[in-house]
C-alpha cells in the first residue's frame, strides 16, 4: 500500500531550501509569481517545484513574504509540470505552466477558463505565471 | 485543566473508503480552510503518469548529510537514535537513488526557524536537516535526535505527535511523496488533525515507524525503522513497463 501524505508545514526551509535550486538554466529567462489562498492572500509558507520532463532539469523555490516565487528556466521548453506544496496542503497539487499557448494533449482537454490558469504571461521581465489555490480563477489541478 | 470532552470538532472517525489518500479538505485541520483545492481534479492522459522524474546524483549529497549529530562543533541533546528503512514502489521493488530529505524539530520540541516561536530552547549543535540517496536496495539510515512533541495554534491546547518530515523522490514524477513520520504508541495520535486526516487506519498505520532492536547501537542509539512505498493512490496498479 502506498504511504500517505502529509503537509509539507511552515518550516520546511529547514530541509528543503538550498542555494541555486531554483535555476534551472543560468542562461534562461526568468518565470516569477505568487501563490495565493482561497481569499486572495499571498502565501507565505509554499514551495514551488518545476520539471523539465523532456530536458531533465528540475527547480525548487520558496515563496517569500508575498507569496513570491521566481525561477529561471531555459525559454526554448514549451511547458514545466509544477508541484505546489504548502502548510495546509495535506497532500501537493500537481499543475503545469505553459510558456506558449499552443495545442497539446492537456491543454486539449480543458476549458477556456482552466486553460487560461496555466497560460504564463509574457512582461518585459520574464515570465509571470500566479498560483490561485481555490476561487472561481482557481488554477487546475490535475488527478495524481 | 482543559475540557477534552469534545474532539469532534478536531477528529473525524475512521473511514477506510479513503485508502491510500489523505482527506485535503480535513476540516479539524484548520489551514485546509483556503487552500486545499476547492475544484475538482483534471484527469490527465495515462502516459502522463509515467514521466520520469528528477535524477539526483551522489554530488547531490555528502556522506555527513545523514548524520544530523555531527553537523556541528558539540553534540545536540537529546535519546539519540538511527532511523532506517527502504524506499519501494507499489509492487514492493525498491528504488535505489531515491533522494530523501529529512527535517524535524530538536529534542524540546522546538524547529531552527525564525517563525518558530514556541518557547522551548533552541540547540546550538541541532540544526534538524539532513538527507541522503537510497542504495541499491532502496534502503536509507539517518543517525539523528528523536524530536520532540509541540503545541501549535490549530485549536486549543493543540500538540504534535513527534515526528520527522519526510520528503521522498522516486523514479518517476508521480513517485514524489512529501510526508511524516511518527513514532510507536504516541499518545497524542488520537488527538492531531494531521494524523488523523489519513481516515483509513491501515493507512494512518504506515506513517507510523517500528521499534527495531535488531538495528540499535549497544551503549549509543536506539533505532526505529520505517518503510516507505512511493507510488499512486487508491489502488491503482501502474503499468506495466515494456518487457
Amino acid at each position: 500500500m502506498t504511504t500517505p501524505s502529509q503537509t509539507v508545514g511552515p518550516f520546511y526551509s529547514i530541509g528543503l531550501v538550498n542555494d541555486g535550486q531554483s535555476v534551472l538554466d543560468p542562461d534562461g529567462v526568468v518565470l516569477e509569481g505568487q501563490l495565493f489562498d482561497g481569499q486572495g492572500e499571498p502565501i507565505w509558507d509554499g514551495l514551488i517545484e518545476l520539471w523539465d520532463a523532456a530536458g531533465g532539469r528540475w527547480g525548487r523555490s520558496g515563496t517569500g513574504p508575498e507569496g513570491n516565487f521566481s525561477f529561471r528556466v531555459p525559454a526554448d521548453v514549451p511547458c514545466f509540470e509544477v508541484y505546489v506544496f504548502a502548510r495546509g496542503l495535506l497532500r501537493h497539487q500537481w499543475t503545469r505552466v505553459y510558456l506558449d499557448d499552443a495545442d497539446d494533449d492537456v491543454l486539449e482537454r480543458l476549458e477556456p477558463r482552466e486553460r487560461a490558469t496555466l497560460i504564463a504571461q509574457r512582461e518585459s521581465t520574464g515570465f509571470r505565471f500566479d498560483i490561485r489555490l481555490q476561487g472561481d480563477d482557481a488554477t487546475v489541478f490535475f488527478a495524481h | 485543566m482543559t475540557d477534552v470532552s469534545d474532539l469532534s470538532d478536531v477528529v473525524l472517525p475512521d473511514d477506510p473508503s479513503f485508502g491510500p489518500e489523505v482527506q485535503v479538505d480535513y476540516p479539524g485541520y484548520r489551514s485546509t480552510r483556503w487552500r486545499a483545492p476547492d475544484r475538482p481534479l483534471v484527469t490527465l492522459p495515462e502516459e502522463l503518469h509515467s514521466l520520469a522524474g528528477p535524477v539526483f546524483g551522489e554530488d547531490t549529497v555528502r556522506e555527513s548529510d545523514a548524520d544530523l549529530t555531527r553537523q556541528h562543533e558539540g553534540e545536540p541533546l537529546g535519546e539519540r537514535i538511527v532511523v532506517h528503512g527502504r524506499v519501494l514502489d507499489t509492487d514492493g521493488r525498491p528504488l535505489s537513488g531515491a533522494l530523501v530529505e529529512i527535517w524535524q524539530a530538536n529534542a524540546c520540541g522546538r524547529y531552527h526557524h525564525e517563525v518558530d516561536q514556541h518557547p522551548a530552547p533552541l540547540d546550538p549543535n541541532f540544526s534538524g536537516a539532513g538527507r541522503c540517496l537510497t542504495d541499491d536496495d532502496g534502503r536509507y539510515r539517518f543517525v539523528t535526535i528523536k524530536p520532540g512533541s509541540y503545541p501549535w495554534g490549530n485549536h486549543e491546547n493543540a500538540w504534535r505527535p513527534a515526528h520527522i518530515h519526510f520528503s521522498l523522490f522516486g523514479h518517476l514524477f508521480t513517485q514524489r511523496l512529501v510526508t511524516q513520520m511518527y513514532f510507536p504508541n504516541d499518545p497524542l495520535f488520537a488527538y492531531d488533525p494531521i494524523f488523523n486526516s489519513v481516515r483509513d487506519p491501515r493507512s494512518r498505520a504506515l506513517l507510523v515507524s517500528r521499534f527495531d532492536l535488531s538495528q540499535t547501537m549497544p551503549e549509543w542509539a536506539l533505532a526505529y525503522e520505517w518503510d516507505v512505498v512511493l507510488g499512486r493512490g487508491n489502488g491503482v496498479t501502474p503499468l506495466e513497463e515494456d518487457a
